[in-house]
């Protein structure tokens, strides 16, 4: 996969440990930058850092609220990602899918009646 | 962590640059997972997926012993992994060494780990490649999915041209 700088690719900018920590943190919704601090367990001026790049290329936005910032995350930034794993988890789906009929079987030799004999 | 929504879709995390983990849970037992996911007549049923058909599966299950699947593809080449098993527990974890020949420098070792969650079974997959390169070059591979998108494309060009 052809690479951009890291301030342009947002590719790259999740690729620093701390900065996929920070992604994965905002998952489940907006943060101030103490929360993202105290979260990470990491100085607040290396939680900034990484929330610039991570704003640069469009991964998080920031909106003032009183006296705080609350950083949130851009799905659409994030969507190239995904697009890229999906292919890939395409496939395991259909593996398991299979799988599952299989297990059906094996299930219904064992248990006989192959319903829901979850013991 | 993505939680799971659904129970039919696979989940794939990256959770370093070198890893890719593949979760999904199963409506059955942790032992019949185990044995549809080691036992050679039945990996030829799951692993190609919907991208083709399984021609070949080798399992020799122990420490040491070796593991090679082959497929071929809709597009109609043939695609195949190899690798050595390092630690079996049975019904509960598999570490392997895995190989794509079509790019052998890139050596992953995977973990499969089994298990029970209220009845049912947990199944996750952890893939640890050496390198960032190696790791977005297995997602790439799609596996053969990026190959086939690639012919596509290659097929939309010829036709073009036509």
């Amino acid at each position: 996969m052809a690479r951009a700088a890291t301030t342009t690719d947002a590719f790259n900018a999740v690729a620093e440990p701390r900065r996929r920590e920070i992604v994965a943190a905002l998952a489940n919704g907006q943060r101030s930058v103490n929360e993202l601090v105290t979260a990470l367990g990491v100085p607040q001026p290396l939680v900034s850092k990484h929330l610039r790049v991570l704003r640069e290329v469009g991964v998080v936005t920031v909106r003032e609220d009183g006296r705080q910032r609350l950083y949130r995350l851009n799905g659409t930034a994030l969507k190239p990602i995904y697009d890229w794993v999906k292919d890939f988890e395409d496939l395991w789906s259909e593996r398991f899918t299979r799988m599952d009929v299989v297990l059906a079987e094996l299930k219904e030799t064992e248990y006989g009646d192959g319903s829901d004999d979850d013991d | 962590m993505v939680q799971m929504t659904t129970t039919n879709s696979a989940v794939v995390t990256l959770p370093t640059a070198t890893q890719i983990l593949i979760t999904r849970e199963f409506d059955a037992p942790r032992h019949l997972v185990y044995r549809a996911y080691t036992t050679p007549d039945l990996i030829r049923r799951w692993w190609a997926g919907e991208r083709g058909e399984v021609t070949s599966v080798e399992v020799d299950l122990r420490p040491g012993g070796v593991w090679r699947y082959v497929m071929v593809a809709s597009a109609g080449f043939e695609v195949a992994f190899h690798g050595e098993y390092k630690e079996i527990i049975p019904n509960e974890r598999i570490v392997a060494t895995e190989v794509f020949e079509g790019m052998p420098d890139a050596a992953a070792l995977t973990t499969a780990t089994l298990a029970d969650k209220d009845g049912r079974t947990v199944l996750s997959v952890l893939v640890e490649h050496s390198s960032q390169e190696h790791r977005d070059a297995h997602i790439n591979s799609g596996m053969e999915g990026g190959m086939q998108e690639s012919m596509n494309k290659l097929e939309q060009v010829a036709l073009s041209l036509a």
